[in-house]
Parts: C-alpha cells; sequence; structure tokens
C-alpha cells in the first residue's frame, strides 16, 4: 500500500481569463469609479473631470485619423467649434430649447465641416494632410469671427442649458452631478462605437493605409473614399464633444474654433498615446491636471504651457508612445 | 452692359496702385519668412511650426536691442544672429533625436517648440505690443498720399537678403554642401559632407531670416507675442502653393497672394481678406498639389 504523498504540491490548474474577460472587467472598473467619482468629489473636481471626458472625446475623435489612420489633424479645432455652435443655434432658436435637438445640431454643424475638410484635405498626405486642416480650421475661425450678426463675432453666443428630456418620461433640469453622468455616457458610448468601428474590416482598412498607404490601393480599396470617411466619422465625434462643451459651459466662444484648441487636442493625443482611444482620455487628464497643479503651485500667472511644452518635447523624443503605449496591442485586440 | 460699365467705373484705380505697392511690400517681407520655411522643408523634411515664433522673437530682441543703443541696423544684425543661435541649440536639442523618425513626429516637436516660445514671450514681455520708431522717416509722393520711404526699403532689403541667400546656395562652398544633402543625403555624407551638421546650419539659417523679417516688419505692425501665427500660417499657404523646397516658387507665390489680399482688402475687412489667401490654397490643392510654381512633374 502506497500512502499518497499529501505534502507533495499538487499541480494547480491555473485559471487564466481570457483576454477579453479581463478587459471588460477593467473597463466595468473604470467605469465603476467614474460614475462614483461625481458623488464624493466637491464641485470643482466635479466639474474638472467632466471637462476631462469631452476633452478626452474631442481626442479620441481625433486619434481615429491619428493612431489608426496615420494622418495628423491640425484642424479639429473647426468641428469641435462647429458643434458647439451648431449646438448653441438650436438652443437659441427653438422654445423650450431641447438637448437632443442641440446635440443633433451640433453634429449636423460639425458634419458639414467635415465634409468640406475631407473632401479637399484628403487628396494630401502626410505634412500636406496637417497644413491643410490647419488652414481650413483658420477659415472656419475668420468666418465665425467675422460674421457678428450670426455667430456674436468675438463675443460667442450665450445660452442656458437645457432639460435633460426623454420624451414622455423624463424632463429635468441639469446639475452638475446628472450633467457629468451625461457627459459619461455620451463618451462611454462614443468609445463603444469608435472601438468596434476600429476593429470592424473598415477599421482594418484605415489601419492598412497608415501602415502602407500605396499598396492598401494595390490591392483594390478605394484609398481616398476610406479617408473621407474617416475624417466625417472624427469629425462628428469631434462635433459632439463641442456639443457636450457647449452645454457644459453654457456658451459658444470663437476660440473654440481657434487653433489652439486643435493643438491642445494633438497635445491630448500625443501625451497619452495615439493609437489606443483610452490614451487621449489619459493625455486630457493629465495635461488638465499638471495644469491645475502648476497653478495652484505658483499661481494663476504662471505660464502654464512652458513647462508643459517642454515636457510634451521631451515625451515625443523619449516616449513616442504615449503613457498608455505600453498598453495599445491589449487594448486593440 | 450697363452694370459692367457701373462696376468698371466703381474701381478705384489710384487705390489700385497703392495697393499694388503695398501688397509687394508684405510680399517680400512674407516671401522672406516663407524661403526659411521651405528652405528647412525642403532640406530637412521638417515642417517648422515655431518658424512664427521665431520671427516674433526677432522683432523683441530689436526691440530690446533700439532700445539699448537707439540703432535699428544694430538690432537688425544682433537679432538675426541671436535668432540663428536660438534655432541652431533648438535644432540639436529636440530635432536632432528625431532624425530617422516619421516626419509627422518633428511637426509635433516644432510645435511644441512654439508653444514653449510664445509663451516665454508673452511672460517676459507681457500682452501689451511695443512699438519701433521707422529707422528712416521719410517720405515720398504718390498721387495724393505721401508714401514712406522705409516700406519701399523694406522690400529692397528682403530681396536682397533672398538674393544673396540664392546665390550663396548656388557658388558658396557651403550652399553647393547644402543643395548637395537636398538631391541626396546618403551621397553627400559618403562624399564626407558633415550632414547633421548641415541640418543644424540651415535651420540656423532659416532661423536668422525669419528674425531679420521680424525686425524689419516690426515698425509697421508693432511687436506682440501672437504675431507669429499670422505669419507662420501665410507662409504655410505661400510654401505650399510655392511648391515645398522651392525658393523662387515661393518668392513668386508670396507675392502673388499678398497682391491678392491687398485687393482684396478695398471691399472687405483685412480680416476677412485672409480668406483670399485660403482660397487661392485650395484652388491649388485640387489644381496642382505639387505647387503653382513649379514645371510641371513628368
Amino acid at each position: 500500500m502506497t500512502a499518497t504523498p499529501i505534502d507533495k504540491p499538487m499541480p494547480l490548474k491555473t485559471t487564466k481569463l481570457s483576454h477579453t474577460a479581463v478587459f471588460w472587467i477593467g473597463f466595468a472598473v473604470v467605469m465603476a469609479v467614474l460614475v462614483v467619482a461625481p458623488l464624493v468629489l466637491p464641485e470643482f473636481w466635479r466639474r474638472f473631470l467632466t471637462e476631462i471626458l469631452i476633452w478626452g472625446l474631442l481626442a479620441m475623435s481625433s486619434d481615429l485619423l491619428i493612431g489608426y489612420t496615420g494622418m495628423v489633424s491640425f484642424g479639429h479645432s473647426a468641428f469641435f467649434g462647429l458643434g458647439a455652435y451648431g449646438a448653441a443655434g438650436a438652443l437659441l432658436n427653438s422654445n423650450p430649447p431641447n438637448l437632443w435637438l442641440a446635440i443633433l445640431a451640433g453634429l449636423g454643424g460639425a458634419a458639414g465641416a467635415a465634409l468640406f475638410v475631407a473632401y479637399f484635405s484628403t487628396r494630401l498626405r502626410d505634412i500636406y494632410f496637417a497644413i491643410t486642416t490647419l488652414i481650413f480650421s483658420q477659415i472656419f475661425y475668420v468666418i465665425i469671427f467675422t460674421w457678428t450678426n450670426v455667430t456674436g463675432g468675438e463675443n460667442g453666443l450665450i445660452f442656458s442649458r437645457p432639460h435633460f428630456t426623454i420624451p414622455f418620461l423624463v424632463d429635468m433640469r441639469f446639475t452638475s452631478m446628472t450633467m457629468h453622468w451625461f457627459v459619461l455616457a455620451m463618451v462611454t458610448g462614443s468609445y463603444l462605437i469608435l472601438r468596434r468601428v476600429t476593429q470592424s474590416p473598415f477599421g482594418m482598412v484605415l489601419q492598412s493605409i497608415r501602415e502602407n498607404e500605396a499598396r492598401t490601393r494595390a490591392i483594390g480599396y478605394p484609398v481616398q473614399r476610406y479617408k473621407i470617411v474617416a475624417v466625417m466619422l472624427s469629425g462628428l465625434f469631434a462635433g459632439l464633444a463641442g456639443a457636450l462643451y457647449g452645454i457644459q459651459n453654457q456658451f459658444a466662444a470663437p476660440d473654440f474654433v481657434f487653433f489652439v484648441t486643435s493643438g491642445d487636442t494633438v497635445i491630448f493625443n500625443v501625451m497619452g498615446g495615439i493609437g489606443t482611444l483610452v490614451g487621449p482620455i489619459v493625455g486630457a487628464g493629465f495635461f488638465q491636471l499638471l495644469r491645475e497643479l502648476l497653478a495652484r503651485l505658483f499661481g494663476d500667472q504662471f505660464p502654464y504651457l512652458i513647462p508643459l511644452g517642454l515636457i510634451f518635447i521631451a515625451m515625443i523624443i523619449f516616449l513616442p508612445q504615449g503613457l498608455l503605449g505600453f498598453a495599445r496591442r491589449w487594448l486593440n485586440r | 452692359m450697363h452694370t459692367l460699365a457701373a462696376f468698371f467705373a466703381s474701381i478705384p484705380f489710384d487705390q489700385i496702385l497703392i495697393q499694388t505697392v503695398n501688397g509687394i511690400v508684405t510680399g517680400m517681407i512674407l516671401a522672406l519668412v516663407a524661403s526659411g520655411l521651405t528652405l528647412i522643408f525642403g532640406i530637412m523634411d521638417v515642417v517648422n511650426f515655431a518658424h512664427g515664433e521665431l520671427f516674433m522673437l526677432g522683432a523683441y530682441i530689436g526691440v530690446i536691442v533700439i532700445a539699448a543703443t537707439g540703432s535699428f541696423w544694430l538690432a537688425l544684425v544682433v537679432s538675426s544672429l541671436t535668432i540663428a543661435i536660438l534655432g541652431a541649440a533648438l535644432q540639436i536639442v529636440a530635432l536632432r533625436p528625431l532624425i530617422g523618425r516619421d516626419p509627422l513626429t518633428t511637426i509635433l516637436a516644432t510645435f511644441g517648440m512654439s508653444l514653449v516660445l510664445q509663451n516665454f514671450a508673452l511672460w517676459q514681455f507681457g500682452p501689451t505690443a511695443r512699438r519701433i520708431g521707422e529707422p528712416i522717416t521719410a517720405n515720398f509722393q504718390l498721387f495724393y498720399l505721401t508714401y514712406p520711404w522705409y516700406r519701399l526699403l523694406i522690400a529692397v532689403l528682403s530681396a536682397a537678403i533672398i538674393g544673396g541667400f540664392w546665390l550663396f546656395l548656388k557658388y558658396g562652398k557651403y550652399g553647393v554642401w547644402i543643395r548637395a544633402t537636398t538631391q541626396d543625403r546618403v551621397m553627400a555624407q559618403a562624399m564626407g559632407i558633415p550632414v547633421p551638421l548641415v541640418y543644424t546650419g540651415v535651420f540656423a539659417i532659416g532661423a536668422a531670416m525669419a528674425a531679420a523679417s521680424g525686425v524689419l516688419f516690426a515698425p509697421l505692425s508693432g511687436v506682440y507675442h501672437t504675431m507669429g501665427l499670422d505669419w507662420v500660417l501665410r507662409a504655410f499657404i505661400v510654401v505650399v502653393v510655392g511648391g515645398m523646397g522651392n525658393l523662387l516658387g515661393s518668392v513668386a507665390a508670396a507675392i502673388f497672394i499678398s497682391l491678392l489680399e491687398a485687393y482684396a482688402s478695398l471691399w472687405v475687412s483685412p480680416a476677412q481678406a485672409v480668406i483670399v489667401s485660403f482660397v487661392v490654397l485650395i484652388v491649388t490643392l485640387l489644381v496642382r498639389p505639387t505647387g503653382l510654381f513649379v514645371p510641371t512633374p513628368k
């Protein structure tokens, strides 16, 4: 009779969670934190977090171009600004102001701008694309800045926040807390859609354009048509971000359309990590937190963009993949 | 027919002549800015977003030197040299590590530089515009207007700087190095040309040209921290319309665009006249994406 060696360790059956499970668990944890956050945060930080989400959405929309299609857009301010102005126009001209109408109008405004920009600038590649998108956004800026009758010119448009409505069911005033949840829902929805898009056959073609445009064309894909759709899709989500930002802050200003907004978008992308979709949100948070930190440490007059610009350059040289670059493959699987 | 005649009668020909002179003057300054930009692009494949900021810092250094010494011409020289050194330093620190990477990363790096430089200027010099007096205050009679000689002098000086630079590229030893690097950088390196040094030198020359145009233009517009953005945008348009890396094309495009803007501002506000140059850009991109002023590529 042979005794079973009890103290000999049994080979444990390692339960390895599948990638999908880990991803969605992580997703759920982050979501839970973001949902609970406004309940514990004070008013200032609550708004701060909401704005980070909106900037993150803007940056995420441009990631579809920068990270997945390989086109650096320096003109996302045009889509963002027209989203905000579209929402403003709908809110000022409808009675009672309707939230959904505002968002639709914002999307419409951004889509118009995106169609225009996409048609012309997708003829060009690389640097030329970047410059033309920049110049197109300046065209919209000049128009909005000088067309005072409609856009309010330098002063912009001021409006009041619409109620949150679902027809026949809900009609309630936004508080900073419900606004946060609303924005969170929008951003999460956009993320899921964009993630689905980048993993779809369409998204694969975009990535193939990024890797080798000539070969993609040679295989037989109509590259320019794909690029136009990519720019328009990206513009739509940027417009959504603009509409949300307008509703959150209750104004639309020509500054939204100005080049600086586009520049910030690119900075968020590079800091957070391009080609990850969530990276840009992290980048936006990183940028805004650093900025707030510097303002608190050295006072409001401190030229925070000097250290931030230096960090940005250093990251381009030493950490070109951004903060989330290490997880890029994992996030896209 | 009647409306056509009325239209022609409404064209103010004397104003058009004045705007032509104005357009050529700003066109020459723009050409000086754009030739630095196109040089840097043609040789290094770097789109220099910080070019407008070098222009602006050049103007500020001009202000400082004039305040200290009172001499405009000394300011022009000192400012060009200082900004050339600054440009070389920027290239060595931020752009040299990026050689061999995707050219798009250099756009991002120069964009970062422009942020830092612009905010540095805002921090150091404050938001109020500074003024410089014109070094030559004499005027001459152009129709019923007295037109300052200084404006013509700007055009001539810009032309001289661009011309001198062109001669240098054509006949100077280092100019030949630069052209060789543009044509084939691997072969140039094999022939013993220190390519990294050429890069740094080219960036410094481009920066110096931007600074010189900044000082020359400062008496006309005043000096303020965002003055670079306007110029760099128009210089981008010029560089694309003129054909990237094409020096003479940029000069032609600069004058062309400035003339159009000058004429347009007879009818609309100068802020809206900028749209004309945007339209020129769009048309160029549609018709000849390689540039209006280059021979048709075979």
